[in-house]
């Protein structure tokens, strides 16, 4: 199996992330790229699905962000190829703008499969996985766990998480894109030794893409949600504490 | 379906998902604000039994074939696309579930509509829809003007109340025009699996109920598993209740456990050592309850209180099932 | 009083630990006494005990027994090397090599071990919190804590405050208090602050030689821009890192714990030590304190100096002190050994504490207060024995809050 993972940078939560004075985006300044975790798993899937089918991974990631140690990380990982994709664009692009530019990277290529993370923390809209699916004619399914090749060949069986537990098994016929939820095994490690003898000596091939005319997403304004500084502290009895916390669980709706 | 709102239903195993008795209760609110009709589109096996229940919508739009028993994107999508392209609904509401999430991206790059996701608010100012997205974990809002085209929408489950959407009465019931016979449909479903049997997977439960030493001995259990089971959701505990051997492993919340990110965490009893936090404090909803009024679970918890657990349980589960009948009657 | 630089000597980076291949050659003194395996508090539950395990990797058997469980169940007591005849490495040698070999394979690792590495090398501390929050906890102190960059002038103690003592909400409050006992004794300090980072203690014995190189080449780099007399350090592990490693890679330092850096001032202290605690108290030496570096007596001495202590004594104590289970980063494994043991070590611990009658355990190593915590919590002491860090019980008679 030819798998494509696309790996998308994002913004670190543990650094924060700042609205800009404009207010309309975030502050490029404050940020710190990091691999998008459901990437991560994307990445871990195709290779335990690479060495079952004796296939290939081939990694590609915009150029945004400190693109270069995620691409030498899969390297390390057993990745085939990977590919810094320059966009020429300053700002991370929107998903649909994502998507169309993977779209024409990868059309025609002989890829059986692409893989890449069913959601990013700064997903606004849609996934781009189904995205890249719809522009690609390509079937898709999301919040996939698991992937096999099926006995038969050209299609291979997932199974794409429901809530309570349950999955659904679903055959999907070749070629097609899968938004993995989480891998069946979780990310392997990288020794940090090995990483870096694969940032001096891997190769991180690059590629042009000409991002398509911009359709931007509307965005009025960014804004954050009010913080408080621990508990808001109910008094009383224990029957009047109880009252007060069944009406706030009615309020929030959590009362079946 | 004509520059109205459209809801796309989501049914499991039987039964109407609570989402789309959601997205119909706001549907309504927006149609009515725009001056427009709201409708449901529906796929399914056997549909008959669902569109009693889609009173509120003026029109329900059906497609009942043995092959929708349960959900493919490719299926719904190419089913849909060419109602959408004639109909040109203003909105197209969707669930932001193993459903809509799939859904939205496909039909959205499919049938060249822009989409959104992560919506928690939609409301009509001056003639336009505006969304509010949340983004980053929840750290940050998006407000978003929608275009005036037709426009794909997921929204946060929870976040309009289904009891708005619960309205009975016989909508139209019609065929979704324009639905091709034989759409191209490269994902089949094969079957369902099944959670494991009597091992409950905490990280999958809405409502935690969980507790500490506070609650002394194993004895006391059955009042904290008589409160999850009136809220619908599980108990679990830290790291001492596990030691002990009141609970087994996998209903061990923190560092060396699970991370749980309900809608609801009760902290009872439990001092919320950081090992422990660190496993819970995503939660929605965090509601401590500690006989030391400097435990340090009251930062990490939303609301709380210094009472014995083992003095509230019995009154929580008491004025749960007293507001529980208060809402059904 | 000398000069403010700090010795840095520049030699040549050398190994910290060997690879598997050249275990053998540095065993070959090994006797095959068992001395390690009867020590071992781990011992029964490894898959091959040290002596064995020595003795397979001699022979050439090296996936059985980094497949085995053996590697993950050390947790770096020391026992075994201060009683070896031979005065082999084990801890130090043996079984950080067996770590990099089980991580070298890809094979997979345990969850919370694999995100505390990744976070060190992200953030530069376990826990995945920025590096921009390091300090935080020097808000509430209620004395002034000097970040060195900002102050840019030498200073007579860095005070390297290290991972958990600045980031988990029960060590911070015990930082806290070590900060206004170095206020009130008109202690010369300063902290890094942001620009600190892990030590590394726990990366070098999880066999992670290529994290803890560069976590050593950054701390040397930051420690190099200042001018101190010495360094304090709060954490028994980072301080025997930085004591017994770090001179192998080209960082030399005069470094004292704070059990040290206080009982040299306990003459100042003890008029200030004036509220009488009335307790019995029973210290345990933790290993890196302990059989790694051999402070028993000034911990000792500053508790006997806080007027209504008693101190006694566990049956187990000073070189023979049992361990608490945590340390070779097996705080991060601790899932893991639970599932094969049936009395955790912590638990055996407090069982002696509580044994002498005291209702004091005191420690002085960031790991202990919430590990014995849990554990007096599961053998039903809760209310009968309580953790107290000896910077604790000090403000404490100081009536520093």
């Amino acid at each position: 199996m030819n798998i494509a993972v696309l790996a998308k940078q994002v913004p670190d939560l543990v650094e924060g992330v700042e609205i800009d004075a404009g207010g309309k985006a975030v502050d490029p300044t404050s940020i710190r790229f990091i691999l998008s975790e459901s990437d991560d798993h994307a990445l871990e899937e195709a290779l335990l699905l690479k060495e079952r089918t004796q296939g290939r991974v081939e990694v590609f990631s915009l150029e945004t962000g400190e693109v270069r140690d995620t691409l030498c990380t899969a390297l390390a990982k057993g990745a085939d190829r990977v590919v810094t994709v320059q966009t020429g664009l300053e700002l991370p692009p929107d998903n649909h703008t994502a998507a169309k530019m993977f779209a024409s990277l990868l059309r025609g290529l002989p890829f059986d499969l692409v893989f890449t993370g069913v959601r990013a923390i700064d997903d606004l809209d849609g996934s781009l996985g189904g995205l890249l699916a719809g522009y690609l004619g390509f079937p898709y399914v999301g919040l996939v766990r698991k992937v096999e090749a099926a006995a038969a060949g050209g299609a291979v069986v997932v199974q794409k998480e429901y809530p309570g537990g349950y999955a659904a098994e679903m055959e999907v016929r070749l070629p097609a894109v899968l938004g993995i939820q989480a891998a069946e095994q979780p990310p392997r490690y990288v020794p940090v030794s090995r990483l870096r003898q694969v940032m001096k000596t891997g190769t991180v091939e690059e590629q042009m893409v000409s991002p398509p005319p911009a359709e931007p997403v509307g965005i009025e304004r960014l804004f954050k949600p009010e913080e408080g500084a621990g508990a808001a502290m109910l008094s009383g009895s224990p029957d009047e504490v109880a009252r007060q916390i069944v009406n706030l669980l009615s309020e929030r709706r959590l009362l079946r | 379906m004509d520059k109205g709102i459209l809801v796309v239903a989501e049914h499991f195993q039987g039964r109407l998902n609570d989402i789309t008795f959601e997205l119909l209760g706001k549907g309504r609110e927006l149609a009515q604000a725009l001056g427009v009709k709201l409708a449901v589109v529906l796929f399914g096996d056997g549909t008959a039994k669902f569109t009693g229940e889609l009173g509120a919508a003026d029109a329900v739009y059906v497609v009942d074939r043995p092959g929708l028993r349960e959900f493919a994107a490719d299926a719904y999508c190419g089913l849909l696309e060419a109602a959408l392209k004639d109909a040109q609904p203003r909105l197209v509401l969707m669930g932001s579930t193993s459903v809509g999430l799939d859904l939205l991206s496909l039909l959205s790059a499919a049938a060249n509509l822009p989409c959104i996701d992560n919506c928690m608010r939609l409301e009509v100012k001056d003639g336009a829809v505006v969304a509010t997205c949340q983004i980053y974990g929840g750290k940050i809002y998006a407000e978003v003007a929608l275009p005036p085209v037709t426009t794909l929408v997921a929204v946060v489950p929870g976040t309009f109340p289904a009891e708005a959407g619960k309205v009975s009465g016989q909508p139209v019931v019609a065929s979704l025009p324009l639905a091709p016979e034989r759409p191209v449909v490269r994902t089949v479903f094969r079957k369902w699996i099944e959670p494991p049997p009597g091992d409950t997977d905490i990280t999958k439960v809405p409502v935690l109920v969980s507790v500490g030493r506070g609650i002394q001995n194993a004895e006391n259990l059955p009042a904290a598993e008589e409160l999850a089971e009136v809220l619908g959701g599980a108990v679990c505990g830290s790291r001492p209740v596990i030691d002990q051997g009141w609970l087994p492993l996998t209903r061990q919340v923190g560092k060396s456990g699970m991370t749980v990110k309900p809608k609801l965490y009760f902290a009872l009893g439990i001092s919320g050592a950081p090992e422990h936090v660190e496993g819970m404090k995503q939660s929605e909803l965090i509601v401590a309850v500690n006989t030391d009024p400097k435990a340090p679970i009251f930062g990490a918890a939303h609301y709380g209180a210094v009472v014995d657990a083992l003095d509230l349980l019995p009154l929580l589960v008491e004025e749960v099932r007293k507001q529980s009948v208060k809402k059904a009657g | 009083m000398g000069t403010l630089q700090p010795e840095i000597t520049l030699e040549k980076p050398g190994a910290v630990f060997p690879e598997i291949a050249q275990i053998p050659e540095l065993f070959r003194t090994c006797i095959q006494c068992g001395v390690c395996s009867g020590s071992c508090p781990m011992g029964e539950v490894m898959d091959f005990s040290p002596r064995k395990a020595a003795k397979m990797i001699a022979d050439g058997r090296f996936e059985e027994v980094v497949s085995s469980n053996t590697p993950w169940l050390c947790v770096a007591c020391h026992t075994c090397q201060v009683r070896c005849p031979s005065q082999l490495l084990i801890p130090d040698g043996l079984f950080p090599a067996l770590r990099a070999a089980v991580m070298a394979e890809g094979k997979p690792m345990e969850q919370d071990l694999q995100k505390a590495l990744q976070n060190t090398y992200l953030y530069g501390n376990p826990m995945g919190q920025s590096p921009r929050k390091r300090a935080e906890w020097t808000n509430t102190a209620g004395v002034p804590v000097p970040i060195i960059s900002q102050i840019k002038r030498p200073v007579e103690a860095l005070w390297i405050v290290e991972c958990y003592p600045s980031y988990e909400p029960r060590n911070q409050e015990i930082s806290r208090k070590l900060a206004r006992i170095l206020n009130a004794l008109g202690v010369d300090f300063a902290i890094l602050g942001h620009e600190e980072r892990c030590l590394g203690d726990c990366e070098w014995l999880a066999g992670e030689r290529g994290l803890f190189e560069m976590l050593i080449e950054r701390n040397i780099e930051i420690l190099g821009k200042y001018r101190f007399k010495e360094i304090l350090i709060t954490d028994p592990h980072a301080y025997r890192t930085l004591l017994n490693i770090y001179p192998r890679m080209g960082g030399t330092f005069r470094v004292k714990h704070y059990v040290q850096f206080l009982a040299e001032r306990l003459g100042q202290l003890k008029p200030l030590l004036k509220k009488k605690l009335n307790a019995t108290v029973t210290y345990h030496d933790s290993c890196c304190l302990g059989r790694k570096t051999g402070h028993y007596d000034e911990p000792r001495a500053l508790l006997q100096g806080i007027p209504g202590v008693k101190l006694v004594e566990m049956i187990q104590n000073r070189e023979s002190a049992l361990c608490c289970g945590g340390g070779a980063s097996t705080i991060y494994l601790d899932r893991y050994i639970q599932e094969r043991v049936k009395d955790r070590l912590a638990d055996r611990r407090v069982e002696q504490a509580t044994a002498t009658g005291a209702e004091t355990l005191a420690v002085a190593c960031p790991f202990e207060p919430s590990r014995f915590e849990d554990a007096i919590k599961v053998i039903n002491q809760e209310g009968k024995l309580v953790v107290r860090d000896v910077i604790e019980l000090l403000a404490e008679s100081m009536e520093l809050g």
